[in-house]
Parts: structure tokens; C-alpha cells; sequence
């Protein structure tokens, strides 16, 4: 789970991480109150969407002026913001956060994140801060400082050491960065992060270290034991069928495809878009239904494919322990609920197969059967070109 | 032969009395694996079709000599269901359950190697020994007893598989199923290993997915010290990066773990690759007649 720029700050500064003053807002009167409240004589406007790249998007502007804070903060709400990871919709942007400005003499880059290779979290530091970490990655390696932490164990001061030293931190700000990284790597376990990203991570002239932006995403699979943490998902941020989705416990992802995919399991389901690719056609979506698809979850399968208008759908299904009669019931009654009115084609495959296409063949619906993968891909291809129908 | 699981495994299973620990304790007792044992804590003293349940694996292993296990208990209880059946002695187990937080896994994952524990999963299919015993929720009817090996971090797709081989009248040694979370019990490279050392096994089918860089390392692993040929699908060539696709693991981070990088690198170091998923029987089938 992603959430907001505003939401990581105020995670990291309850670890006792130092953020810069800041507030959020929803309109250009709060955003200029929000900057009369901060104080000083530079702020900054910053559009909070799930997305990075947004300073070269427009979505982070510094202002000299509590009219400028206006002006700025009206620019961008309500307004679609298009940054590298958005694509060329953009994302609206619905809330900006006004910070204080700071002065700067470093920017730096600190990141954690799990490496699988070596099952450990890795702490990435560079002194190339404000720039993407994969471009420093590519172009110049040898500038990211990793420390690999062995989790039962937790970060040692050694780690924090390598990485003062390593960037060139001294005295006091060294005193600051050895507080900050503990900070967040406590933020990371016990919050059960997937990835922490602080880039930049400033050093001002008046001796501060503080995280100028801030990136958090959660391990889904953790969510259940941080209520805190969940109640900060912006749905907004999120595809309307993903959302539906999810609330019925379906893996669900929108492509921009015409050919619409039902699967049980995230392998099967991925491999089903592989062979619809190879034989010329375009996956409407990833959908896997689980292993104990029932009629509801079915139904609102197909209700959440075809509210993406595809071409053709087609549903592959393996229905090893559940049994492929009860799988076609559910199919029948779901297809005559949502009033299909695209080519089916089902491939079925398991126990009670026969009895299950017996089902699928007396239903009266536009099914075309399939009995192997590579004979349904191929036919859903050729039923969203409308060379063959039902 | 065959690997990690044969018919003397002495199976006990965790969350016996859950609907999925009951439903699949049955069918493990159809294919003929010896289910020894249930665990369910405060349902100690019941039985599930004969089958004793106790409230502790310490116990079930000390009354029923029980060595493997199948963890069926819901995902919030899985780190302690594993360190419990570690605690216990028991060296196989099998944790079928999806949703198991990462830093969990970073916590069990190194105490089982120190107390010696083959761990396999979470968030998997399980292991089947065709013929012999099954440890997991595998349809058994789609298998049969042979001498080609199937390691895959899918379910649905590993079956779909094992079904062409099966109708090609090629069997199987051993299927093992190892998950699709970042953080697995056994990766390939461990299953690579036993195969090329079980004699029972003629061949290998390995099956991966986008994310991660375990088939990279699967591929130079197999071009250093496997003699026997295995035949590679990668899941996962349609994907868009930055989205979790289904599996916890399947996921193309900062660019890496692409299908692509992952076939041309199996390809680079001489390993088949089935171009479709329905493709991996009639690949390893050309293979198999020339050896």
C-alpha cells in the first residue's frame, strides 16, 4: 500500500525523525493560512498524489510570497498533474502540502528496502540527493553506500557509521544522522514497511537533517496489524474497478487491453495474458479469482471485467480441487446477471470437466468452448477481431 | 526416490479443524499420505475422521512420532505455527497459507536453516511425491508417478504443467511448489540440487514469474552443476512494472525482475524455454527423446 507525502512525514516524525514545518491543504485560502501559520519568507506548494516525479511535473513550486503560495497552490488543485510515473493522463490533484523553505548545502539520498537475494533490509545511502536513485544506480554505482541488515538482529552502529562516514558527515550533523537513520529504520520494522525512500535528505546551512520528501509503502500482507497505518489509504489515488475489486477480495489489475481475462491463481492468470500477447491479442486485465472462487466472487468478476467494455473475455480455469461443474454453475449464473453481451470463450480443466462443459454447452449463453490453453487464447483472439462468434 | 517427501513421512497438520486444514487432511488421506496428527490449540482430545487432535505440536510429535507437517492456520498465526512445529523437532514443513507478512518470514526463515528444517512456502501449492504421498492442496489426480522433476513459484500454472506432462505420458518424481513471496522456506536453486542428486529424477521443469532475480541465479546454478536438462517458463511477459501481480513476490521493482531479462538469461546459459504456458510439456517431451 502507497500513501501521501504528508502521511510518511508525520509516520517518520513520530520515530523522532526531523521533517521541516509543514501543513496540508485542500484550498489556495488554506494553503496561504497554512503558510502564514509556518512563518518565514520562502514555502513551498507540493502536490500530494501517489506518484514521483512531481517536481518535474510542475507539482512542486517555492514561493517568496503568501500570494504565490496562493497562486501556486490554486495551479494545481483540480488540476491534472502529469509527471514521468503518471502517464500522460495525469493524476488530479486533490491536496497540496505547504512546507517552510529551507536553506540547503546537501542533498543526500537514504533509502531501505528488503533485499530477497541475501534476506536482509538494506539501507541504500548517496550523496547524489534529489535524483533518481536508479539513475545513480546505472550511471554511477559506486556512489550508492548499501548496508545490509540482518533483521533479527537490527541495525547496529556500525551500519550508521559506515554510511556518516561514507557520506562525508561530521560532528553534530553526524550526531543528527546517526538519531535520523535509527529513526527510520525503527519506522520500517515496526510499521512493517516495504520501502522507505527519503530523497532528498538535507543538510541545511544552519546544521539541520532533515527529510525533504518522503516515500512509504507497506507490506500488504502486514496491514492487518497496523490499523493506523490502513486507515491512511487514499482510495481517490486508486483505479475505481481496483478498488471494487479488492473489496471482494479479487486480485484485479487494469490494462489497457480489449481482451478480458477471468483465472484462477496469479501464475495461471499472468501466463493467460503471456499467450493472448503471443497469439496477437491485447490483455484487458490481470485477474486472478483465488482458489475458492464461489458464485458471488465469479459474479463480480465479470461485472468488474466488462464494466472495462472489452472485446471478447476469456476464462481459464484449472479447477483442480474445486470441481469444474460447480465453476461453470457459477459462470452460467453470473454471465445471466450481468447480461454478457461480448464472446465468452471458457476453457475448463479439471475434476468433473465434462460434466461442467455439459453445463456450459446447455446454458444458451455465447460460450465458446476451449479444452487447451493454446485453442482458447487463440480463439478469444480471433472472437475479439470478430472473426469467429459463439 | 525422490525429494524431501516420500510414503514414510509422518504428516501432521496444523489447523486441522479450520475448513481448508480438514478439507485437504482428507485428501491427503485419499492419495495415501499418512496423516498422523492434527493441531488445533483448545481442540485437544477431539478427532477429525479418526485422526487425533491435539493442542500442541509438542505433544502431537511426542504421541504420534509425527515428522512433517502441513500449516493450514490462518496467515497471522503462521510465524508462530512454524517456530512451534521448529520448537517440536519437526524437520519437513509446508506452510500453505497466503499472506504471510514479510518481516515474519525474515524471522522464521533463519531459524530454520540453523535447526536444520526443510521449510516450504508460505503461500504455495505444497510438495507431491506422485505415487507416494502429498503434502498440500495439488489436485493428485492430475499426477503420475515418473521421473521428471517440477519446481515452480505457482500453483494453478505449476498444475496446468504437471496436466501436459501427465497427457503426454511423461511422470514426475517429485512437484514442489515453493510460493510466490519474496522471502520463500526453499528457493530453486535448493530443489535444483536435490534433483540433480536424486536418481530418480531424469529431468526438471522450472516454472518462475516476474520479480526478483531467483531464476537469474537458478540459470547459473543450473550451467555449472546440473547435467540434467531442465526446461524453463517465465510468467509474467505482459506484466507492467511497479504492480503486485496477485503473488506477494510477482512484482517488477526499479526496473528488475522483467520475464524478459529472465528468459534471455535461462536462454544465455543454455536452458530451454517453453515460449507458451501451453508449450512446457511438448518442450521437456523433445528434450526427454534427446537424451
Amino acid at each position: 500500500m502507497k500513501i501521501h507525502e504528508y502521511q510518511a512525514k508525520a509516520i517518520l516524525a513520530s520515530f523522532g525523525v526531523d521533517i521541516p514545518k509543514g501543513e496540508l491543504a485542500t484550498t489556495p485560502e488554506e494553503a496561504k493560512r497554512a503558510a502564514q501559520r509556518i512563518g518565514g519568507s520562502v514555502w513551498v506548494v507540493k502536490a500530494q498524489v501517489h506518484a514521483g516525479g512531481r517536481g518535474k511535473g510542475g507539482g512542486i513550486k517555492v514561493c517568496r510570497s503568501l500570494d504565490e503560495v496562493f497562486a501556486k497552490a490554486q495551479a494545481m488543485l483540480g488540476n491534472k498533474l502529469v509527471t514521468p510515473q503518471t502517464g500522460p493522463q495525469g493524476k488530479l490533484v486533490r491536496k497540496v502540502y505547504v512546507e517552510e523553505g529551507l536553506d540547503i548545502a546537501r542533498e543526500l539520498y537514504l533509502g531501505l528496502i528488503l533485499d530477497r537475494e541475501t534476506r536482509k533490509i538494506v539501507l541504500m545511502a548517496s550523496s547524489e540527493g534529489g535524483m533518481e536513485i536508479e539513475e545513480v544506480a546505472a550511471r554511477s554505482p559506486e556512489k550508492i553506500l548499501k548496508e545490509y541488515i540482518d533483521f533479527l538482529v537490527g541495525i547496529q552502529p556500525f551500519h550508521i557509521r559506515n554510511i556518516c562516514f561514507g557520506l562525508g558527515l561530521e560532528g553534530e550533523v553526524a550526531k543528527k544522522a546517526h538519531r535520523f537513520i535509527e529513526g527510520v529504520y525503527r519506522a520500517f520494522v515496526e510499521k512493517d514497511a516495504s520501502l522507505v525512500e527519503i530523497n532528498p535528505l538535507v543538510v541545511t546551512k544552519e546544521g539541520g537533517f532533515l527529510a525533504l520528501d518522503a516515500k512509504m509503502n507497506f507490506d500488504d500482507n502486514a496491514l492487518y496489524r497496523h490499523k493506523d497505518v490502513l486507515e491512511l489509504r487514499d482510495f481517490d489515488e486508486e483505479e475505481p474497478l481496483e478498488v471494487q475489486a479488492s473489496k471482494y477480495d479479487l486480485s484485479y489489475i487494469k490494462l489497457d487491453g480489449d481482451i478480458g481475462n477471468l483465472v484462477n491463481g496469479a501464475g495461471l492468470a499472468m501466463a493467460t495474458m503471456d499467450i493472448i500477447k503471443y497469439f496477437g491479442g491485447e490483455p484487458a486485465n490481470f485477474l486472478d479469482v483465488g482458489g475458492s472462487a464461489d458464485r458471488e466472487k465469479v459474479r463480480a468478476a465479470f461485472e468488474i471485467i466488462l464494466a472495462d467494455k472489452p472485446k471478447a473475455i476469456l476464462v481459464n480455469i484449472f479447477g483442480g480441487i474445486m470441481k469444474c461443474d460447480i465453476i461453470a454453475d457459477g459462470i452460467v449464473e453470473a454471465a445471466k446477471n450481468v447480461k454478457l453481451d461480448v464472446p465468452l470463450v471458457v476453457r475448463l480443466q479439471g475434476t468433473n470437466v465434462e460434466l461442467g462443459r455439459k453445463i456450459l454447452a446447455e446454458s444458451g449463453l455465447p460460450i465458446i468452448p476451449a479444452e487447451t490453453m493454446k485453442e482458447a487464447a487463440e480463439k478469444v483472439v480471433k472472437a475479439a477481431r470478430g472473426e469467429i462468434r459463439p | 526416490m525422490a525429494i524431501f517427501l516420500d510414503e514414510t513421512a509422518r504428516v501432521l497438520v496444523q489447523g486441522i479443524t479450520g475448513s481448508a486444514g480438514s478439507f485437504h487432511t482428507r485428501q491427503m488421506v485419499q492419495y495415501g499420505t499418512k496423516v498422523v496428527a492434527g493441531v488445533t490449540p483448545g481442540k485437544g482430545g477431539t478427532q477429525l475422521d479418526g485422526i487425533p487432535v491435539f493442542n500442541t505440536v509438542r505433544e502431537a510429535v511426542k504421541e504420534t512420532g509425527a515428522n512433517a507437517t502441513a500449516i493450514f492456520v490462518p496467515a497471522p498465526f503462521c510465524k508462530d505455527a512454524m517456530l512451534e512445529a521448529i520448537d517440536a523437532g519437526i524437520k519437513l514443513i509446508v506452510c500453505i497459507t497466503e499472506g504471510v507478512p514479510v518481516l515474519d518470514m525474515l524471522a522464521v526463515k533463519p531459524i530454520a536453516d540453523r535447526e536444520g528444517v526443510r521449510l516450504i512456502g508460505p503461500n504455495c501449492p505444497g510438495i507431491i511425491s506422485p505415487g507416494k504421498a502429498k503434502i498440500g492442496i495439488m489436485p493428485g489426480h492430475i499426477h503420475m508417478p515418473g521421473h521428471v522433476g517440477v519446481v515452480s513459484r505457482s500453483g494453478t500454472l505449476t498444475y496446468e504443467a504437471v496436466d501436459q506432462l501427465t497427457k503426454l505420458g511423461i511422470g514426475q518424481s517429485t512437484c514442489i511448489g515453493i510460493g510466490g513471496d519474496p522471502i520463500q522456506g526453499t528457493g530453486f536453486i535448493e530443489c535444483l540440487e536435490a534433483f540433480e542428486a536424486d536418481n530418480d529424477t531424469e529431468a526438471v521443469v522450472l516454472i518462475g514469474e516476474i520479480g526478483g532475480q531467483q531464476e537469474e541465479k537458478a540459470a547459473e546454478w543450473i550451467s555449472k552443476k546440473m547435467t540434467k536438462p531442465v526446461v524453463a517458463f517465465i510468467a509474467g511477459q505482459t506484466a507492467p512494472p511497479g504492480r503486485r501481480m496477485g503473488h506477494a513476490g510477482a512484482i517488477i521493482a526499479g526496473g528488475k525482475g522483467t520475464a524478459k531479462e529472465k528468459i534471455e538469461c535461462l536462454k544465455a546459459h543454455g536452458i530451454e524455454v517453453a515460449p507458451t504456458p501451453a508449450d512446457i510439456g511438448i518442450t521437456m517431451a523433445r528434450v526427454l527423446k534427446k537424451v
